[in-house]
């Protein structure tokens, strides 16, 4: 699972109110290469939640993104922020570990790179 | 009727997703080459009806995406997709496989576990009809095709769509699904590839989150001139060629979600599809040629106005209860049924005066 695709997730446990931004227990982080396309990324920050990013970042011991994002990015101007951005949505795994709603408390296991979102029936 | 299916191709009637997609399943159907075929020429049609804007990437939603067959496809056409999937082993082929997509574990009957608008567009392959089985004793279909909906429309960005391809066992079920994508705020209909195919026949639930753009209209199926679509039918009974009937082309043309120009395209993909391998059915096609539609559209406000008017209408033109006409209506039909009726005489259905 791809940090950019953690920034997505929610948690839709019956009656959770503050579904956003699960915790990250990582056991096992990979980093995994892939091709940079910054009209992507720049195009895709306008929905994360730069807040949440940056604590999955630190979850997962990755350091150089900026405390604070520039309101608006431009592909010239800020190209190494766009790269540490590309960095740490697009190439960051986290292959074995556990997301934890911080409402209420659910435990969702990630294993082989899944993270496992399906409830039992009482909790829908 | 292309509602087709007997227990045997409807896994849906065999166990929940989960369990009938087990290990020997998910590999099987990663193994095989005409269901990768299948799968991945319905993807690379619901990625067509996407009508994503051309050259930019795009982040799309698979949902049902399995061992990540239709994900290829939107990794080829160049877009950055998540999967769903309620079986683990079918994600565990995916991962073998190494698809480029993020993958996660999920019943979409729960809800889609996303924020709101994060996806530019949602595509579904043979997923959906799922929902409407009751796999445990606490499933309603109607409740999960509610939550389902009204979570993928929220994760959709405002103007988006979400093509779900699907196999309806029932009308009753497409009506069933349509009506609870309605209620969740989605606008939109169903395309029909291949209406006259029992066999290849295909259906496209297409479904706009929000505004569409002055670019998007909202589909509205358009007949042909009669004159084309004759010509198109005789074609089909002189050389028994299915191609030149399939797809939207038949009947109810360009549903308005089409640019003029894509037509040509289109066809040409026909030409391809019906070469799939879906011969030996010609025979099946002459009863249905001549049906026009091949979308069904919700209906709308005005459709509903005009039903219930012309429900009135017929009341009105029915003899009132008690009344000659009635008498003399009901008496014939019970003299059809075989019952001992009365002799018609002047003082049959007669008013009685007034008082003694």
């Amino acid at each position: 699972m791809r940090l950019f695709t953690h920034n997505h997730l929610a948690c839709v446990k019956k009656g959770c109110k503050q579904n956003f931004p699960l915790t990250i227990v990582p056991s096992k982080v990979e980093m995994e290469e892939s091709e940079m396309n910054s009209d992507f990324i720049i195009r895709m920050v306008d929905r994360l939640d730069y807040p949440a990013l940056l604590k999955a970042a630190t979850a997962c011991k990755l350091t150089g993104l900026p405390d604070k994002l520039p309101e608006r990015l431009d592909r010239k101007t800020h190209e190494a922020i766009i790269k540490q951005l590309h960095n740490a949505l697009m190439q960051v795994h986290v292959v074995e570990g556990e997301l934890a709603c911080p409402g209420c408390e659910r435990k969702y296991p990630i294993q082989n790179g899944v993270p496992n979102m399906r409830l039992s029936e009482d909790e829908v | 009727s292309g509602f087709s299916g007997t227990e045997m191709s409807r896994p849906e009637h065999v166990a929940p997703a989960d369990v009938f997609y087990d290990r020997d399943e998910a590999k099987k159907y990663a193994a095989s080459s005409r269901m990768i075929q299948i799968q991945s020429a319905m993807a690379s049609r619901a990625i067509e009806l996407l009508h994503l804007p051309p050259g930019r990437p795009a982040h799309i939603l698979d949902i049902g995406c399995g061992s990540g067959l239709s994900g290829e496809a939107l990794s080829e056409a160049g877009h950055s997709w998540v999967g769903v999937d309620i079986s683990a082993d079918m994600l565990g082929v995916a991962v073998t496989r190494e698809v480029e997509g993020d993958l996660v574990l999920s019943d979409m009957g729960q809800g889609l576990n996303f924020r709101p608008g994060v996806f530019d567009g949602a595509i579904s392959i043979s997923a959906i009809q799922w929902l409407c089985n009751a796999d445990h004793a606490d499933h309603t279909p109607q409740k999960r095709l509610k939550r389902f909906f009204q979570t993928l429309y929220s994760c959709l960005a405002a103007g988006s769509r979400a093509i779900l391809q699907f196999y309806p066992e029932t009308p009753p079920q497409v009506t069933l699904i349509t009506q609870a994508a309605m209620r969740a705020g989605f606008s939109g209909g169903l395309v029909v590839d291949y209406p006259n195919s029992t066999k290849a026949k295909k259906y496209f639930l297409c479904l706009f989150a929000g505004e569409a753009g002055v670019d998007q209209p909202a589909p509205r199926p358009k007949y042909k001139s009669a004159k084309r679509r004759k010509k198109r039918v005789k074609t089909t009974h002189e050389d028994g060629d299915e191609a030149s009937m399939m797809t939207d082309e038949g009947g109810p043309e360009q549903d308005g979600m089409e640019v003029e120009g894509e037509e040509e395209e289109e066809e040409e993909e026909e030409g391809e599809r019906s070469t799939e391998g879906q011969g030996g059915e010609g025979g099946e096609e002459d009863e249905t040629v001549a049906a026009p539609a091949s979308t069904v559209l919700y209906s709308t406000e005005e459709d509903r106005e005009s039903a219930s008017k012309l429900k009135k209408r017929l009341r009105k033109s029915r003899p009132s209860v008690k009344s000659k006409s009635w008498v003399a209506n009901k008496k014939q039909r019970y003299r059809q049924q075989g019952k001992t009726v009365k002799e018609d005489s002047k003082y049959s259905g007669r008013k009685r005066p007034g008082k003694f």
